[in-house]
């Protein structure tokens, strides 16, 4: 059953690679794009994609709340949005004009781990719109005008999210497990954290982290690897290297036994989050680890929680588990909503399942159709400009290699049953388990076996 | 502010438009080809191989339009039950089939249509094709399965309405905008009707709907035509033609007064939704009102944004969506969220000077300029996915034609200054507008107000 599993993968990954040949007319490809250093340090991907005359550019910075400074979350998140809101020569409503008048998309944020600039662009526009780009990431003003509004526009989406009980739920769950690490805040911080922030912080942050030397820069579109070349040269490298930072801070399981946090909220339904702190992205058993997951909670509709809760007890509309692989150790959950009524008993068939596949190897055809899916549907990774140069960013950051997406079935199929219950066991584990439940407790019954520990929330 | 933006995303997604095609501009739609079978089926071929990958949808012309008061929902909930098995590929065997193809697939019900795709490895192609085909006529509804799907659509309902402020204000509003018309009833259906269907519902539903005549099929990415049109017979080709579908007759009736309503619940921030009825794409009409929507909403430097939220600092979101890809005529929608501490009351006085404005005055040539290459860059941009080209195409052809794709920047381009002005001064007025407010009540439990998520722990 294994070997014949293993066939057909290798079969399907033939045809794809004869079908790439095929389509391209040209020698198959076996890396993603090409890649150039600057004299600054800045890292070059570039993919030639002539189907439309557009061109994506995707500058990742190691700038997101994982590097936020203890006591003021939102830091990253405020540094990355108010790029666009003036430069020194000029300000915010110009900026906005000129983006929205060639028809381009150019956004700043920050995630967990990194701040994105990032613009889309039709190719004859593409020399004024990266002006813009460099303006932007260079020379941002961060004036305390703009951050006083941003704040209070902060503060408001905290309080509407206040609205949305599975963002209370992550929250609260993200609190419990990580405590003061920064994965433990909202990336666009906390009521408390936002008026700490200043105009000094902001130009700090942005001197210390936004250098070429801790960024990559990823192009892809209709351009020749020359013309890109020389795109990066022009606007990028006069870009002044950086001092060597720090390692960002690991996080530590805080729990030493399960615990409960309760939420009460007049809801009709109960909003429910299990987890515990998984691996980083470097971590070898990350491929065991997304298999497992993908097995018990990541495969959609044939997923064993999905079978179990949706398809055969109807008891959800969204069951799922999730793992965010950082450049430090992020959560593991499960996640799923449910009326208030039947909390306890989708609870309890989270746990039983949990329980399931930390004592028993998953089956022979689990593991073959698992690892069938997640390398055959790769290629849909890489269908479009957008996604190539997301995929381009992402091996560069974790240091995968560019033949990643070539290598990648030999790394899925040589993990096997065992590698799975292994991490299992030692990942997905309930002594440290954060369980958070919202809404209408005294219509949730939960029967908890003993080693569950409520902690109460202190007003 | 994420919300209101997350319900205009699936505005956008489900029937809005903001890109299209260019006449000149690489003629992206020109390589479709268009086939229709004997037994009534509509085929819609595009071949584009930059990826070995292919999409396959098929969009049946049923939505929650089809549908009357007591029976709402079915649309959407027959949508789930055909993942529910058919006699040759019973429960649970069409979503392995597809996760070992390496296959994303799923559906989507609107108001006009439901459609299901299979988006995947091209070698899955054939695969695709006949579970679709198998699942047109073959389903297999019990009475066990489908009591256990209306439970999960319930929890569905739960999710996206009955615990969320600001969805279940958009739902009032547009309950209230409409009379006459079955867009007044929302996709999903009404709680009660959604939990009172009965299997014998949708059985006659499906029969009703779900026919070759009834449904186009498009298949798009690394395809050869003439293979694939042959596939497509032996696999749809092989269904028999089913009796047409009853004919649509319903249309709303002018309005002839503002129209206001509210809902008081539990919720943080109050909000305000303001609609007025506007012409679909079969009205030249369309184009300035569209001309219109980009002016005002469009990007950080649009009217509303700029003045609500960046100037007046006002409100945390602002904007306005125009519909216009529908089947029947449907709205023209302004929302805004007050920042905590803002009246709603200066939120909508803010939001009617604007509206005053642009019917007072014409707009800027720099303005309509900007609209227009927006319109252009955001359909190159939109062809970057293979799945939503498929998309314009299915949607299109279910509401009308996929032909109609092409007129829509030459419209764009045409429109002027006088004509924005124009639809303004005669759509924009108060007689032909509803308005939604939400009034937030305070929390009655002490403890909510305590459990505030980042105070929450320790």
């Amino acid at each position: 059953m294994n070997k014949s599993a293993n066939k057909a993968v290798w079969l399907i990954l033939l045809i794809l690679v004869w079908g790439w040949t095929a389509a391209a007319g040209q020698a198959a490809e076996s890396v993603l794009g090409q890649r150039f250093v600057l004299p600054n340090g800045l890292v070059c991907l570039f993919s030639q994609q002539s189907d439309l005359p557009l061109v994506t550019v995707d500058l990742t910075v190691k700038a997101g709340a994982l590097f936020d400074p203890p006591g003021k979350a939102g830091l990253a998140n405020l540094t990355a949005s108010l790029l666009r809101y003036g430069t020194r020569t000029k300000n915010a409503q110009q900026i906005a004009e000129e983006i929205d008048l060639l028809g381009a998309a150019l956004t700043t944020s920050a995630g967990r781990d990194a701040a994105t600039v990032k613009l889309t662009i039709l190719k004859k526009d593409l020399p004024a719109g990266l002006k813009i780009f460099q303006d932007v990431l260079l020379q941002p003003r961060f004036a305390p005008m703009e951050l006083q509004a941003m704040v209070q526009r902060l503060k408001g989406t905290l309080k509407s999210q206040e609205d949305e009980p599975g963002i209370v739920a992550e929250r609260a769950f993200r609190r419990t497990l990580f405590g003061d690490h920064p994965y433990g805040s909202p990336a666009i911080g906390t009521l408390a954290s936002l008026p700490q922030i200043s105009q000094y912080d902001l130009r700090t942050f942005h001197r210390l982290y936004y250098r070429p030397n801790n960024a990559i820069l990823t192009i892809v579109g209709d351009l020749t690897f020359e013309e890109a070349r020389a795109l990066a040269e022009e606007f990028f490298a006069g870009w002044e290297k950086g001092d060597e930072l720090p390692p960002p801070p690991t996080p530590a399981a805080k729990q030493t036994q399960p615990t409960l946090v309760k939420i009460d909220k007049d809801i009709t339904q109960a909003n429910i989050i299990l987890g515990t702190i998984s691996l980083p992205r470097s971590d070898p058993e990350f491929y065991a680890f997304q298999l497992m997951n993908y097995i018990l909670g990541g495969g959609g509709f044939t997923s064993r929680l999905m079978d179990n809760i949706r398809e055969n007890r109807g008891l959800a509309y969204n069951v799922h588990s999730s793992f965010e692989p950082g450049l430090v150790a992020g959560p593991f959950d499960i996640s799923l909503e449910t009326k208030n009524a039947s909390g306890g008993e989708a609870v309890a068939e989270v746990l039983a399942e949990l329980t399931r596949i930390r004592q028993e190897l998953v089956t022979e055809a689990e593991l073959a159709d698992a690892k069938t899916y997640l390398i055959s549907s790769l290629p849909m990774k890489m269908d479009s400009n957008a996604k190539r140069a997301a995929l381009l960013g992402y091996v560069e950051m974790y240091g995968l290699g560019l033949d990643y997406p070539w290598r990648y079935a030999e790394i899925i199929n040589a993990v096997t049953r065992d590698d799975i219950l292994q991490v299992a066991r030692k990942y997905l584990d309930l002594e440290r388990a954060v369980l958070v439940v919202v809404g209408r407790q005294q219509e949730i019954n939960l029967n908890l076996p003993s080693p569950w520990r409520q902690e109460t929330p202190t007003p | 502010m994420k919300k209101l933006t997350v319900i205009l995303s699936i505005i956008c997604l489900l029937v809005g438009l903001t890109v299209s095609t260019s006449a000149d501009n690489g003629n992206l739609f020109s390589r479709v080809q268009e086939h229709q079978l004997d037994n009534g089926l509509t085929v819609l071929l595009l071949p584009e191989s930059r990826a070995p990958i292919v999409s396959v949808q098929v969009w049946y012309r049923v939505g929650s339009r089809n549908e009357v008061l007591g029976k709402t929902g079915l649309s959407h909930l027959l949508e789930h039950l055909m993942f529910r098995g058919t006699e040759k590929y019973g429960p649970k065997v069409f979503s392995r089939l597809l996760q070992q193809a390496g296959a994303s697939n799923n559906a989507f019900t609107s108001k006009d249509y439901t459609a299901y795709f299979e988006t995947g490895p091209a070698a899955g192609l054939r695969l695709f094709l006949e579970l679709e085909a198998d699942r047109m006529r073959n389903l297999k509804l019990s009475e066990e399965l489908f009591r256990t799907e209306q439970k999960v659509v319930v929890e569905e309902r739960r999710l996206r309405t009955e615990d969320d402020p600001v969805n279940s204000l958009y739902e009032e509003l547009v309950a209230t905008a409409f009379k006459a018309h079955p867009y007044q009833w929302p996709v999903i259906g009404w709680m009660h009707d959604v939990a009172s269907l009965q299997l014998a519902d949708l059985r006659q539903h499906y029969d009703r709907y779900y026919q070759p005549n009834n449904a186009t099929l498009v298949v798009v990415g690394d395809i050869d035509p003439a293979a694939t049109l042959q596939a497509i017979l032996e696999t749809f080709g092989q269904i028999p033609r089913g009796p047409d579908p009853p004919p649509f007759r319903a249309l709303e009736p002018p309005q002839q007064g503002e129209r206001r309503t509210e809902i008081t619940r539990e919720a943080q921030l109050p909000a305000i939704f303001m609609a007025y009825h506007t012409p679909n794409l079969t009205e030249a009409d369309a184009f300035p009102l569209e001309v219109l929507s980009l002016i005002l909403a469009q990007g950080r430097s649009s009217r509303l944004h700029r003045r609500l939220v960046y100037e007046a600092k006002v409100a945390l979101d602002v904007g306005a969506e125009y519909e216009f890809a529908t089947a029947s005529p449907s709205l023209f929608v302004f929302y805004a969220q007050p920042l905590p501490g803002k009246s709603l009351a200066y939120v909508e006085q803010l939001l009617e000077a604007e509206i005053d404005k642009i019917k007072n005055q014409p707009v800027s040539e720099q303005e309509l300029r900007k609209a227009k290459n927006q319109t252009e860059a955001a359909f190159i941009m939109g062809q970057d996915s293979l799945f939503y080209r498929g998309m314009l195409l299915g949607r299109y052809q279910t509401i009308g034609s996929w032909q109609r794709l092409n007129d829509i920047v030459p419209g764009i381009r045409a429109v002027t200054a006088a004509d924005v002005q124009r639809v303004a001064q005669k759509y924009l007025v108060k007689t032909n507008r509803t308005v939604g407010i939400l009034n937030p009540l305070k929390p009655s439990r002490p403890t909510t107000e305590r459990f505030v998520p980042h105070e929450q722990v320790r």
